[in-house]
């Protein structure tokens, strides 16, 4: 369902990943929306916090639940021109990961900056 | 004010469906612009015209239709959820070859493009659900 969107008006769009990536379908569905997003040339940002940074972890098999397996996706943002991906520091050590663990490069920021980054945002969506 | 409402949860189940129809009502009668519902995930669930609550109970898709019908909202469920949730227009009935449709009255179903314009035209977009 590629749309084309000529509106000229370009917004800040963050999208916030709270949830572990196969629990429930709101990770699917926030890349999707994402990767439909694209095509109207919005400023995107990605944001990861709670458990939601499991989804980036490297080395996941979803062969087992039968669950499609979408982390190779975010490898793909670049070409979508969705570059801005934050982690939150606090996040990653309460799971007992590191910025290595995960599959793409990220900004690692700490808790007490994202709700700044969010307050920089126009339209705010969370899975 | 023109605003839009995303719905991400199923009707009956969590509260998002009424508070996001409640809220659609009190801006309308505040003199605001709800423009469009994009419904989300489960939040399909609520265009369908199979529903049947009991009599005594609130009938949240036909809240809806009639709020389509008074104010112009465009009530907008994503294709994807619907084709995996059982929604069905005339155009999906046709390219996915069932028989049946029951989208109902005022909904159209629509891509996930509908939900990021939305977010771009208008003044807010309200999200309910979890």
């Amino acid at each position: 369902m590629e749309e084309e969107y000529a509106g000229g008006v370009e917004k800040k769009f963050i999208y916030i990943n709270r949830r572990a990536p196969h629990g429930t379908v709101y990770p699917l569905e926030s890349l999707e929306t994402v990767l439909i997003g694209a095509a109207f040339d919005q400023d995107v940002s990605m944001l990861f916090i709670d458990d939601g940074v499991y989804q980036l972890k490297k080395d996941q098999s979803t062969e087992s639940i039968e669950f499609k397996n979408f982390a190779k996706a975010f490898r793909a943002l670049e070409m979508y021109d969705v570059e801005k991906l934050f982690v939150e520091a606090e996040s990653l050590q309460e799971r007992g990961l590191v910025e290595d663990d995960l599959l793409v490069d990220v900004e690692v920021i700490a808790r007490a900056k994202v709700s700044e980054l969010i307050d920089q945002q126009d339209v705010v969506l969370s899975f | 004010m023109k605003i839009s409402i995303l719905v991400n949860e199923g009707p009956y189940q969590h509260q998002a469906s009424d508070s996001a129809y409640q809220f659609c009502v009190a801006a309308i009668d505040s003199g605001h612009e709800v423009s469009r519902v994009f419904f989300y995930h489960d939040g399909v669930n609520n265009g369908t015209n199979l529903t049947t609550p009991p009599q005594d109970d609130r009938h949240i898709q036909k809240r809806w239709s009639a709020l389509a019908e008074s104010n112009g909202v465009d009530l907008v469920l994503c294709v994807a959820a619907c084709q995996r949730r059982g929604i069905v227009d005339e155009g999906e009935r046709d390219r996915n070859k069932k028989d049946a449709i029951n989208v109902a009255d005022g909904f159209r179903i629509s891509g996930l493009g509908q939900l990021i314009e939305a977010g771009i035209e208008s003044d807010r977009l309200v999200t309910f659900g979890d």
